[in-house]
Protein backbone atom coordinates (compact mmCIF):
# COMPACT_ATOMS: atom_id res chain seq x y z
CA UNK A 1 0.00 0.00 0.00
CA UNK A 2 1.13 4.01 -1.04
CA UNK A 3 0.30 6.03 0.94
CA UNK A 4 0.52 9.18 -2.18
CA UNK A 5 -1.77 6.69 -4.20
CA UNK A 6 -4.43 5.85 -2.06
CA UNK A 7 -4.17 10.06 -1.85
CA UNK A 8 -4.18 10.52 -5.48
CA UNK A 9 -6.86 7.85 -6.26
CA UNK A 10 -9.28 8.88 -3.65
CA UNK A 11 -8.89 12.41 -5.62
CA UNK A 12 -9.11 10.73 -8.90
CA UNK A 13 -12.72 8.97 -8.07
CA UNK A 14 -13.97 11.69 -7.32
CA UNK A 15 -12.98 13.74 -10.32
CA UNK A 16 -14.43 10.90 -12.66
CA UNK A 17 -17.60 10.88 -10.74
CA UNK A 18 -17.73 14.87 -11.13
CA UNK A 19 -18.03 13.72 -15.09
CA UNK A 20 -21.71 12.29 -14.90
CA UNK A 21 -23.42 15.58 -13.87
CA UNK A 22 -20.88 17.31 -16.46
CA UNK A 23 -21.88 15.28 -19.01
CA UNK A 24 -25.74 16.23 -17.68
CA UNK A 25 -24.57 19.80 -18.36
CA UNK A 26 -23.37 19.19 -22.00
CA UNK A 27 -26.23 17.05 -22.80
CA UNK A 28 -28.85 19.30 -21.43
CA UNK A 29 -27.28 22.43 -22.99
CA UNK A 30 -28.33 20.95 -26.68
CA UNK A 31 -31.98 19.83 -26.41
CA UNK A 32 -34.82 21.79 -26.27
CA UNK A 33 -36.07 24.09 -23.39
CA UNK A 34 -39.04 21.38 -23.07
CA UNK A 35 -36.58 17.66 -22.57
CA UNK A 36 -33.88 19.51 -19.99
CA UNK A 37 -34.36 17.97 -17.08
CA UNK A 38 -35.38 14.72 -18.60
CA UNK A 39 -31.82 14.96 -20.80
CA UNK A 40 -30.03 15.45 -17.77
CA UNK A 41 -31.36 13.37 -15.55
CA UNK A 42 -30.66 10.22 -17.78
CA UNK A 43 -27.02 11.22 -16.87
CA UNK A 44 -27.58 11.34 -12.60
CA UNK A 45 -30.04 8.60 -12.86
CA UNK A 46 -27.17 6.85 -13.82
CA UNK A 47 -25.53 7.08 -11.05
CA UNK A 48 -28.12 5.70 -9.08
CA UNK A 49 -28.93 2.39 -11.15
CA UNK A 50 -25.63 1.76 -12.85
CA UNK A 51 -23.57 2.17 -9.52
CA UNK A 52 -25.86 -0.17 -7.72
CA UNK A 53 -25.56 -2.79 -10.42
CA UNK A 54 -21.22 -2.24 -10.50
CA UNK A 55 -21.78 -2.90 -6.81
CA UNK A 56 -24.18 -6.09 -7.23
CA UNK A 57 -22.44 -8.07 -10.25
CA UNK A 58 -21.10 -5.56 -12.16
CA UNK A 59 -17.62 -5.15 -10.75
CA UNK A 60 -17.28 -9.29 -10.04
CA UNK A 61 -18.32 -9.61 -13.71
CA UNK A 62 -15.37 -7.21 -14.91
CA UNK A 63 -12.60 -7.30 -12.40
CA UNK A 64 -12.53 -10.81 -10.51
CA UNK A 65 -10.60 -13.42 -11.85
CA UNK A 66 -12.64 -15.95 -14.55
CA UNK A 67 -12.06 -17.26 -18.10
CA UNK A 68 -10.56 -14.68 -20.91
CA UNK A 69 -13.79 -13.61 -21.75
CA UNK A 70 -15.59 -12.35 -18.48
CA UNK A 71 -14.66 -12.58 -14.26
CA UNK A 72 -16.54 -14.90 -12.41
CA UNK A 73 -19.24 -14.47 -9.38
CA UNK A 74 -16.65 -14.45 -6.51
CA UNK A 75 -16.23 -10.27 -5.74
CA UNK A 76 -20.22 -10.38 -6.71
CA UNK A 77 -22.20 -8.27 -3.44
CA UNK A 78 -18.54 -6.94 -3.04
CA UNK A 79 -17.71 -10.40 -1.18
CA UNK A 80 -13.60 -10.20 -0.76
CA UNK A 81 -13.63 -6.18 -1.59
CA UNK A 82 -11.99 -5.48 1.23
CA UNK A 83 -9.21 -2.93 2.80
CA UNK A 84 -6.61 -5.47 1.48
CA UNK A 85 -4.33 -3.88 -1.23
CA UNK A 86 -5.11 -3.81 -4.88
CA UNK A 87 -2.22 -2.29 -6.53
CA UNK A 88 -0.85 -0.20 -4.15
CA UNK A 89 -4.46 1.11 -2.98
CA UNK A 90 -7.11 -0.59 -1.12
CA UNK A 91 -9.16 -3.06 -2.77
CA UNK A 92 -12.65 -1.17 -2.43
CA UNK A 93 -11.02 2.15 -3.35
CA UNK A 94 -10.28 0.38 -6.77
CA UNK A 95 -13.55 -1.09 -6.97
CA UNK A 96 -15.45 2.66 -6.42
CA UNK A 97 -12.68 4.30 -9.15
CA UNK A 98 -13.35 1.46 -11.82
CA UNK A 99 -17.20 1.49 -10.83
CA UNK A 100 -17.45 5.79 -11.62
CA UNK A 101 -16.27 4.26 -15.42
CA UNK A 102 -18.91 2.36 -15.62
CA UNK A 103 -21.83 5.09 -14.71
CA UNK A 104 -20.32 7.22 -17.20
CA UNK A 105 -19.95 5.16 -20.63
CA UNK A 106 -23.72 3.77 -19.68
CA UNK A 107 -24.95 7.67 -19.23
CA UNK A 108 -23.00 8.62 -22.89
CA UNK A 109 -25.36 6.61 -24.83
CA UNK A 110 -28.54 9.02 -23.03
CA UNK A 111 -26.94 11.49 -26.27
CA UNK A 112 -28.34 8.93 -28.78
CA UNK A 113 -32.01 8.38 -27.83
CA UNK A 114 -32.83 12.14 -26.09
CA UNK A 115 -35.95 13.37 -26.46
CA UNK A 116 -38.14 10.70 -27.24
CA UNK A 117 -36.93 7.16 -25.05
CA UNK A 118 -39.39 6.33 -22.08
CA UNK A 119 -37.47 6.79 -18.60
CA UNK A 120 -38.50 3.53 -17.32
CA UNK A 121 -37.21 1.67 -20.81
CA UNK A 122 -34.38 3.55 -20.43
CA UNK A 123 -33.42 2.95 -16.64
CA UNK A 124 -34.03 -0.84 -17.49
CA UNK A 125 -31.71 -0.97 -20.50
CA UNK A 126 -28.59 0.74 -18.81
CA UNK A 127 -28.82 -1.15 -16.10
CA UNK A 128 -28.67 -4.47 -17.95
CA UNK A 129 -25.87 -2.72 -20.45
CA UNK A 130 -23.88 -2.11 -17.57
CA UNK A 131 -24.02 -5.64 -16.26
CA UNK A 132 -24.31 -7.30 -19.65
CA UNK A 133 -21.90 -5.17 -22.12
CA UNK A 134 -19.74 -2.99 -20.07
CA UNK A 135 -18.03 -5.45 -17.51
CA UNK A 136 -17.14 -7.87 -19.93
CA UNK A 137 -15.69 -5.49 -22.37
CA UNK A 138 -13.76 -4.28 -19.16
CA UNK A 139 -12.58 -7.40 -18.42
CA UNK A 140 -11.21 -7.99 -22.34
CA UNK A 141 -8.92 -5.05 -21.33
CA UNK A 142 -8.39 -4.15 -17.73
CA UNK A 143 -9.29 -7.55 -16.17
CA UNK A 144 -6.94 -10.29 -17.41
CA UNK A 145 -8.68 -11.30 -20.49
CA UNK A 146 -8.19 -12.08 -23.77
CA UNK A 147 -7.69 -8.33 -25.72
CA UNK A 148 -5.04 -7.98 -22.73
CA UNK A 149 -3.55 -11.06 -23.40
CA UNK A 150 -3.19 -10.20 -26.71
CA UNK A 151 -1.44 -6.58 -25.72
CA UNK A 152 -4.01 -4.53 -27.10
CA UNK A 153 -3.19 -0.55 -25.48
CA UNK A 154 -6.21 0.93 -23.64
CA UNK A 155 -4.69 3.35 -20.97
CA UNK A 156 -8.14 4.99 -20.04
CA UNK A 157 -10.78 3.68 -22.18
CA UNK A 158 -10.72 4.30 -25.28
CA UNK A 159 -12.17 0.94 -26.34
CA UNK A 160 -13.61 0.09 -23.15
CA UNK A 161 -15.60 3.23 -22.44
CA UNK A 162 -15.69 5.15 -25.47
CA UNK A 163 -16.02 3.03 -28.85
CA UNK A 164 -18.22 0.67 -26.86
CA UNK A 165 -20.50 3.76 -25.52
CA UNK A 166 -20.63 5.01 -29.35
CA UNK A 167 -21.21 1.70 -31.06
CA UNK A 168 -24.50 1.30 -28.25
CA UNK A 169 -25.60 4.97 -29.21
CA UNK A 170 -25.59 4.04 -32.85
CA UNK A 171 -27.72 0.73 -32.13
CA UNK A 172 -29.81 2.46 -29.74
CA UNK A 173 -30.45 5.27 -32.25
CA UNK A 174 -31.38 2.99 -35.10
CA UNK A 175 -33.34 1.09 -32.94
CA UNK A 176 -35.29 3.59 -31.52
CA UNK A 177 -35.87 5.29 -34.68
CA UNK A 178 -36.07 9.46 -34.83
CA UNK A 179 -37.71 12.25 -33.07
CA UNK A 180 -40.99 12.73 -35.11
CA UNK A 181 -40.14 15.79 -35.90
CA UNK A 182 -36.54 14.79 -37.09
CA UNK A 183 -35.32 16.67 -40.53
CA UNK A 184 -38.94 18.56 -40.56
CA UNK A 185 -37.94 20.55 -37.77
CA UNK A 186 -34.51 22.21 -36.63
CA UNK A 187 -33.82 21.49 -33.26
CA UNK A 188 -31.88 23.92 -31.53
CA UNK A 189 -29.74 23.81 -28.43
CA UNK A 190 -31.73 25.77 -25.42
CA UNK A 191 -28.39 26.70 -23.37
CA UNK A 192 -24.93 26.78 -25.03
CA UNK A 193 -23.40 28.24 -21.78
CA UNK A 194 -24.58 25.18 -19.82
CA UNK A 195 -23.10 22.45 -22.82
CA UNK A 196 -19.50 25.08 -22.60
CA UNK A 197 -20.19 24.33 -18.98
CA UNK A 198 -20.15 20.68 -18.83
CA UNK A 199 -17.57 20.26 -21.68
CA UNK A 200 -15.19 22.62 -18.93
CA UNK A 201 -16.47 20.00 -16.51
CA UNK A 202 -15.73 16.97 -18.58
CA UNK A 203 -11.87 18.14 -18.68
CA UNK A 204 -11.88 18.29 -15.10
CA UNK A 205 -12.70 15.35 -13.96
CA UNK A 206 -10.87 13.75 -16.98
CA UNK A 207 -7.74 14.32 -15.72
CA UNK A 208 -8.85 11.69 -13.09
CA UNK A 209 -9.97 9.18 -15.81
CA UNK A 210 -6.60 9.38 -17.57
CA UNK A 211 -4.21 10.25 -15.26
CA UNK A 212 -6.28 8.05 -12.72
CA UNK A 213 -6.09 5.56 -14.37
CA UNK A 214 -2.31 5.19 -14.01
CA UNK A 215 -3.78 4.11 -10.98
CA UNK A 216 -0.51 5.40 -8.59
CA UNK A 217 0.25 8.80 -7.90
CA UNK A 218 3.51 8.21 -10.67
CA UNK A 219 5.18 9.37 -13.60
CA UNK A 220 2.70 7.57 -15.90
CA UNK A 221 -0.08 9.24 -14.11
CA UNK A 222 1.86 12.63 -14.73
CA UNK A 223 2.27 11.85 -18.61
CA UNK A 224 -1.24 10.97 -18.19
CA UNK A 225 -2.31 14.31 -17.04
CA UNK A 226 0.10 15.73 -19.62
CA UNK A 227 -1.03 14.36 -22.36
CA UNK A 228 -4.66 14.88 -21.19
CA UNK A 229 -4.17 18.73 -21.01
CA UNK A 230 -2.33 19.10 -24.14
CA UNK A 231 -4.46 16.85 -26.90
CA UNK A 232 -7.89 18.45 -26.68
CA UNK A 233 -5.76 21.86 -27.37
CA UNK A 234 -4.78 20.54 -30.51
CA UNK A 235 -8.45 19.25 -31.60
CA UNK A 236 -9.71 22.65 -30.72
CA UNK A 237 -7.22 24.73 -32.53
CA UNK A 238 -7.80 22.56 -35.54
CA UNK A 239 -11.24 22.77 -35.45
CA UNK A 240 -11.88 26.31 -34.97
CA UNK A 241 -9.73 26.37 -38.36
CA UNK A 242 -12.34 24.06 -40.21
CA UNK A 243 -14.69 26.24 -38.40
CA UNK A 244 -13.01 29.07 -39.84
CA UNK A 245 -12.34 27.54 -43.54
CA UNK A 246 -15.95 26.71 -43.63
CA UNK A 247 -18.28 29.34 -42.95
CA UNK A 248 -15.68 32.09 -41.67
CA UNK A 249 -17.26 32.01 -37.80
CA UNK A 250 -16.16 29.78 -34.85
CA UNK A 251 -19.08 28.08 -32.92
CA UNK A 252 -19.14 27.90 -29.50
CA UNK A 253 -21.30 24.58 -29.56
CA UNK A 254 -18.45 23.22 -31.79
CA UNK A 255 -15.53 24.24 -29.43
CA UNK A 256 -17.47 22.42 -26.28
CA UNK A 257 -17.30 19.16 -28.89
CA UNK A 258 -13.91 19.46 -29.93
CA UNK A 259 -12.80 19.53 -26.52
CA UNK A 260 -14.83 16.09 -25.77
CA UNK A 261 -13.36 14.95 -29.39
CA UNK A 262 -9.85 15.43 -28.18
CA UNK A 263 -10.50 14.06 -24.66
CA UNK A 264 -11.94 10.94 -26.05
CA UNK A 265 -9.31 10.52 -28.64
CA UNK A 266 -5.81 10.57 -26.01
CA UNK A 267 -7.39 8.44 -23.48
CA UNK A 268 -6.59 5.04 -24.90
CA UNK A 269 -3.10 6.70 -25.57
CA UNK A 270 -2.83 8.94 -22.26
CA UNK A 271 -0.09 6.81 -20.74
CA UNK A 272 1.62 5.51 -23.70
CA UNK A 273 2.54 8.53 -25.94
CA UNK A 274 4.99 11.48 -25.70
CA UNK A 275 3.60 14.85 -25.18
CA UNK A 276 4.09 15.85 -28.88
CA UNK A 277 2.34 12.96 -30.01
CA UNK A 278 -0.49 13.74 -27.78
CA UNK A 279 -1.33 17.21 -29.63
CA UNK A 280 -0.82 15.70 -33.19
CA UNK A 281 -2.97 12.85 -31.90
CA UNK A 282 -5.24 15.53 -30.46
CA UNK A 283 -5.14 18.03 -33.99
CA UNK A 284 -5.82 14.59 -36.66
CA UNK A 285 -8.63 13.58 -34.44
CA UNK A 286 -10.57 16.67 -35.15
CA UNK A 287 -11.11 15.92 -38.83
CA UNK A 288 -13.25 12.85 -38.81
CA UNK A 289 -15.40 13.77 -36.20
CA UNK A 290 -15.87 17.62 -37.92
CA UNK A 291 -17.20 15.78 -41.05
CA UNK A 292 -19.00 12.90 -39.52
CA UNK A 293 -20.87 15.56 -37.89
CA UNK A 294 -21.68 17.13 -40.76
CA UNK A 295 -22.78 14.29 -42.38
CA UNK A 296 -24.31 12.50 -40.02
CA UNK A 297 -27.25 15.80 -40.04
CA UNK A 298 -27.85 14.83 -43.87
CA UNK A 299 -29.05 11.36 -43.21
CA UNK A 300 -31.88 9.34 -41.60
CA UNK A 301 -30.03 8.82 -38.19
CA UNK A 302 -31.28 10.52 -35.39
CA UNK A 303 -28.42 10.32 -32.96
CA UNK A 304 -29.01 13.03 -31.60
CA UNK A 305 -26.47 14.50 -29.54
CA UNK A 306 -23.69 12.86 -32.04
CA UNK A 307 -22.69 10.32 -29.43
CA UNK A 308 -21.45 8.15 -32.68
CA UNK A 309 -19.29 11.18 -34.09
CA UNK A 310 -17.66 12.29 -30.82
CA UNK A 311 -17.13 8.97 -28.59
CA UNK A 312 -17.44 6.33 -31.06
CA UNK A 313 -14.73 7.73 -34.13
CA UNK A 314 -13.22 9.56 -31.53
CA UNK A 315 -12.48 6.66 -29.76
CA UNK A 316 -11.66 4.45 -32.43
CA UNK A 317 -9.27 7.50 -33.87
CA UNK A 318 -7.84 7.22 -30.36
CA UNK A 319 -7.55 4.02 -30.39
CA UNK A 320 -5.51 3.12 -33.68
CA UNK A 321 -3.09 6.27 -33.20
CA UNK A 322 -2.06 4.61 -29.81
CA UNK A 323 -1.20 1.75 -32.37
CA UNK A 324 0.87 4.72 -34.01
CA UNK A 325 1.95 6.87 -31.25
CA UNK A 326 2.98 4.82 -28.53
CA UNK A 327 6.40 5.19 -27.91
CA UNK A 328 8.79 2.68 -25.47
CA UNK A 329 10.78 5.81 -24.39
CA UNK A 330 7.74 7.24 -22.36
CA UNK A 331 5.86 3.99 -21.75
CA UNK A 332 8.58 0.90 -20.76
CA UNK A 333 6.64 -1.63 -22.17
CA UNK A 334 5.49 -0.88 -26.12
CA UNK A 335 6.06 1.06 -29.15
CA UNK A 336 3.92 1.56 -32.51
CA UNK A 337 4.01 1.98 -36.04
CA UNK A 338 6.03 5.13 -35.84
CA UNK A 339 8.48 3.55 -33.67
CA UNK A 340 9.16 0.66 -35.41
CA UNK A 341 6.24 -1.40 -34.32
CA UNK A 342 3.49 -2.37 -36.91
CA UNK A 343 1.87 -5.16 -35.72
CA UNK A 344 1.01 -2.64 -32.77
CA UNK A 345 -1.83 -0.99 -35.23
CA UNK A 346 -3.33 -4.63 -36.12
CA UNK A 347 -3.84 -5.44 -32.48
CA UNK A 348 -5.54 -1.89 -31.95
CA UNK A 349 -7.50 -2.61 -34.61
CA UNK A 350 -8.73 -6.27 -33.36
CA UNK A 351 -9.69 -4.58 -29.87
CA UNK A 352 -11.85 -1.79 -31.46
CA UNK A 353 -13.83 -4.47 -33.82
CA UNK A 354 -14.03 -6.39 -31.24
CA UNK A 355 -15.73 -4.33 -29.32
CA UNK A 356 -17.81 -2.75 -32.07
CA UNK A 357 -19.12 -6.20 -32.71
CA UNK A 358 -19.64 -7.20 -29.28
CA UNK A 359 -21.66 -3.50 -28.35
CA UNK A 360 -23.58 -3.67 -31.34
CA UNK A 361 -24.92 -7.53 -30.71
CA UNK A 362 -25.20 -6.94 -27.03
CA UNK A 363 -26.95 -3.53 -26.91
CA UNK A 364 -29.34 -4.62 -29.77
CA UNK A 365 -30.56 -7.74 -28.02
CA UNK A 366 -31.13 -5.63 -24.85
CA UNK A 367 -32.88 -3.56 -26.45
CA UNK A 368 -35.44 -5.98 -28.10
CA UNK A 369 -35.50 -7.36 -24.63
CA UNK A 370 -36.50 -4.26 -22.88
CA UNK A 371 -39.27 -3.64 -25.38
CA UNK A 372 -40.74 -6.60 -24.55
CA UNK A 373 -41.52 -5.36 -20.67
CA UNK A 374 -42.17 -1.58 -21.82
CA UNK A 375 -42.50 0.64 -24.58
CA UNK A 376 -38.87 1.72 -25.13
CA UNK A 377 -40.14 5.37 -26.62
CA UNK A 378 -42.50 7.84 -25.53
CA UNK A 379 -45.79 8.40 -26.83
CA UNK A 380 -45.86 10.96 -29.54
CA UNK A 381 -47.85 13.58 -27.50
CA UNK A 382 -45.48 13.20 -24.25
CA UNK A 383 -42.80 13.75 -27.04
CA UNK A 384 -44.91 16.74 -28.10
CA UNK A 385 -45.64 18.09 -25.24
CA UNK A 386 -41.47 17.89 -23.64
CA UNK A 387 -40.48 14.97 -21.83
CA UNK A 388 -39.78 16.78 -18.79
CA UNK A 389 -43.77 17.31 -17.80
CA UNK A 390 -44.72 14.01 -19.50
CA UNK A 391 -42.02 11.47 -17.67
CA UNK A 392 -41.31 13.51 -14.58
CA UNK A 393 -44.19 15.97 -13.99
CA UNK A 394 -41.37 18.88 -13.66
CA UNK A 395 -40.13 21.39 -15.76
CA UNK A 396 -36.69 23.25 -16.09
CA UNK A 397 -38.18 26.73 -16.05
CA UNK A 398 -41.12 26.52 -14.66
CA UNK A 399 -42.98 30.32 -14.33
CA UNK A 400 -45.30 29.35 -11.40
CA UNK A 401 -48.26 30.99 -12.86
CA UNK A 402 -51.06 29.47 -12.88
CA UNK A 403 -49.68 26.87 -10.76
CA UNK A 404 -52.59 25.93 -8.18
CA UNK A 405 -51.48 23.82 -4.79
CA UNK A 406 -52.82 20.48 -4.30
CA UNK A 407 -53.35 19.82 -0.71
CA UNK A 408 -53.43 16.60 0.35
CA UNK A 409 -56.92 16.69 1.87
CA UNK A 410 -58.59 17.95 -0.80
CA UNK A 411 -59.09 16.79 -4.16
CA UNK A 412 -59.48 19.56 -6.96
CA UNK A 413 -61.20 19.34 -9.79
CA UNK A 414 -60.93 22.25 -12.26
CA UNK A 415 -59.96 25.52 -11.96
CA UNK A 416 -62.89 27.28 -11.41
CA UNK A 417 -63.66 25.70 -8.56
CA UNK A 418 -60.63 26.08 -7.02
CA UNK A 419 -60.75 29.79 -7.49
CA UNK A 420 -64.74 29.87 -5.91
CA UNK A 421 -63.47 27.46 -2.75
CA UNK A 422 -60.12 29.77 -2.47
CA UNK A 423 -62.54 32.88 -2.50
CA UNK A 424 -64.45 31.58 0.20
CA UNK A 425 -67.61 29.79 -1.01
CA UNK A 426 -66.74 26.56 0.07
CA UNK B 1 -59.63 43.51 -43.78
CA UNK B 2 -59.61 40.72 -40.98
CA UNK B 3 -57.61 39.89 -38.26
CA UNK B 4 -56.79 36.53 -37.74
CA UNK B 5 -56.17 35.18 -33.84
CA UNK B 6 -54.91 32.24 -33.82
CA UNK B 7 -54.00 30.72 -29.94
CA UNK B 8 -52.21 27.10 -30.87
CA UNK B 9 -49.96 24.67 -29.44
CA UNK B 10 -46.14 25.59 -29.25
CA UNK B 11 -45.06 22.01 -30.65
CA UNK B 12 -47.33 23.14 -33.62
CA UNK B 13 -45.81 26.38 -34.51
CA UNK B 14 -43.12 25.26 -36.89
CA UNK B 15 -45.99 22.66 -38.81
CA UNK B 16 -48.65 25.91 -38.78
CA UNK B 17 -46.07 28.44 -39.93
CA UNK B 18 -45.05 25.66 -43.26
CA UNK B 19 -49.00 25.57 -43.74
CA UNK B 20 -48.82 29.39 -43.81
CA UNK B 21 -46.35 30.46 -45.99
CA UNK B 22 -47.12 27.24 -48.42
CA UNK B 23 -50.57 29.31 -48.84
CA UNK B 24 -48.58 32.61 -49.48
CA UNK B 25 -49.59 34.16 -46.08
CA UNK B 26 -46.29 36.13 -45.70
CA UNK B 27 -47.18 38.48 -42.64
CA UNK B 28 -47.47 36.99 -38.90
CA UNK B 29 -47.18 38.38 -35.80
CA UNK B 30 -46.54 35.46 -32.93
CA UNK B 31 -46.27 35.61 -29.60
CA UNK B 32 -45.46 32.69 -26.70
CA UNK B 33 -49.02 33.18 -24.18
CA UNK B 34 -50.26 31.15 -21.49
CA UNK B 35 -54.00 29.99 -21.30
CA UNK B 36 -56.24 28.26 -19.99
CA UNK B 37 -58.69 26.08 -22.29
CA UNK B 38 -60.82 22.55 -21.91
CA UNK B 39 -57.49 20.38 -21.57
CA UNK B 40 -56.55 18.35 -19.00
CA UNK B 41 -54.63 19.94 -16.22
CA UNK B 42 -51.09 19.05 -15.83
CA UNK B 43 -49.77 17.99 -12.39
CA UNK B 44 -46.53 18.63 -11.50
CA UNK B 45 -44.94 17.54 -8.23
CA UNK B 46 -41.54 19.55 -6.60
CA UNK B 47 -40.00 18.31 -3.49
CA UNK B 48 -43.65 16.85 -2.10
CA UNK B 49 -45.20 20.21 -3.37
CA UNK B 50 -47.98 19.15 -5.59
CA UNK B 51 -49.26 21.57 -8.04
CA UNK B 52 -51.77 21.78 -10.73
CA UNK B 53 -50.76 23.84 -13.58
CA UNK B 54 -54.06 25.89 -14.81
CA UNK B 55 -52.43 27.89 -17.51
CA UNK B 56 -50.69 25.97 -20.61
CA UNK B 57 -47.99 26.94 -23.07
CA UNK B 58 -49.80 28.25 -25.83
CA UNK B 59 -48.73 30.56 -29.16
CA UNK B 60 -50.87 33.08 -30.26
CA UNK B 61 -50.78 34.69 -33.91
CA UNK B 62 -52.10 37.66 -35.49
CA UNK B 63 -51.97 38.18 -39.30
CA UNK B 64 -54.14 40.50 -40.74
CA UNK B 65 -55.03 39.79 -44.14
CA UNK B 66 -57.26 40.92 -47.00
CA UNK B 67 -60.64 39.61 -46.97
CA UNK B 68 -60.20 37.16 -49.80
CA UNK B 69 -57.54 35.60 -47.83
CA UNK B 70 -59.65 35.22 -45.01
CA UNK B 71 -60.44 31.53 -46.00
CA UNK B 72 -57.06 29.84 -47.04
CA UNK B 73 -55.14 31.45 -44.09
CA UNK B 74 -57.76 30.08 -41.60
CA UNK B 75 -57.71 26.46 -43.55
CA UNK B 76 -53.54 26.95 -43.20
CA UNK B 77 -54.24 27.34 -39.33
CA UNK B 78 -56.02 24.20 -38.89
CA UNK B 79 -54.06 21.78 -40.93
CA UNK B 80 -50.92 22.96 -39.76
CA UNK B 81 -52.38 23.32 -35.81
CA UNK B 82 -54.67 19.74 -35.51
CA UNK B 83 -53.68 17.29 -33.39
CA UNK B 84 -57.26 15.50 -32.87
CA UNK B 85 -56.48 16.40 -29.13
CA UNK B 86 -58.33 18.55 -26.60
CA UNK B 87 -56.39 21.55 -26.44
CA UNK B 88 -55.44 22.12 -30.42
CA UNK B 89 -56.38 26.04 -29.46
CA UNK B 90 -58.67 28.53 -31.14
CA UNK B 91 -59.40 30.24 -34.83
CA UNK B 92 -60.37 34.18 -33.83
CA UNK B 93 -61.57 36.78 -37.36
CA UNK B 94 -62.60 39.65 -36.72
CA UNK B 95 -62.73 43.35 -38.79
CA UNK B 96 -60.10 45.36 -38.95
CA UNK B 97 -61.07 49.28 -39.36
CA UNK B 98 -58.09 50.43 -40.74
CA UNK B 99 -54.22 49.09 -41.73
CA UNK B 100 -51.22 51.61 -42.28
CA UNK B 101 -48.40 50.41 -43.37
CA UNK B 102 -45.83 52.22 -41.96
CA UNK B 103 -42.93 52.38 -44.29
CA UNK B 104 -44.69 53.82 -47.20
CA UNK B 105 -47.70 54.61 -45.71
CA UNK B 106 -49.93 53.02 -48.01
CA UNK B 107 -53.59 51.95 -46.07
CA UNK B 108 -55.82 49.10 -45.62
CA UNK B 109 -56.00 46.58 -49.25
CA UNK B 110 -52.43 47.69 -49.80
CA UNK B 111 -51.03 47.58 -46.43
CA UNK B 112 -51.54 43.95 -45.89
CA UNK B 113 -50.80 43.04 -49.42
CA UNK B 114 -47.41 41.24 -49.76
CA UNK B 115 -44.64 43.65 -51.28
CA UNK B 116 -43.36 41.02 -54.03
CA UNK B 117 -40.17 39.56 -54.08
CA UNK B 118 -37.04 41.26 -54.99
CA UNK B 119 -38.89 45.20 -54.77
CA UNK B 120 -36.72 47.57 -53.25
CA UNK B 121 -36.86 48.12 -49.40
Amino acid sequence: MNQADVAWMLVATALVLLMTPALAFFYGGLVRSKNALNTMMMSFVALGVVGIMWALVGYSLAFAPGGALVGNLSRALLRNVGLEPQGSIPHVLFMSYQGTFAIITAALISGAIVERMRFSAYMLFIALWAVVVYAPVAHWVWGGGWLAGLGALDFAGGTVVHVNAGVAALVAAMVLGPRKDFARQAFLPHNVPFTLLGAGLLWFGWFGFNAGSALAASPSAALAFTTTFLAPMGTLVVWTLLDITRNQRVTAVGGATAIVVGLVAITPAAGFISPMSAIALGAIAAVPSYYALLWRVRTRLDDSLDVVAAHGLGGTVGALLTGVFAEKAWNTTTDGLLFGNPAQLGIQAIAVLAAVVYSGAGTFALLKLVALVVPLRAQATEEGLGMDVSQHGEEAYAEGEGAILVLPDRVLSTGASVLATEGGHA
Amino acid sequence: MKLVIAVVRPDRLGAVLEELFRSEVQGVTINRVQGHGGERDQVETYRGTTVKMELSEKVRLEIGVSDHFVEPTVQAILRGARTGEVGDGKIFVVPVEKVFRIRTGEEDQAAVTPVTVGAPG
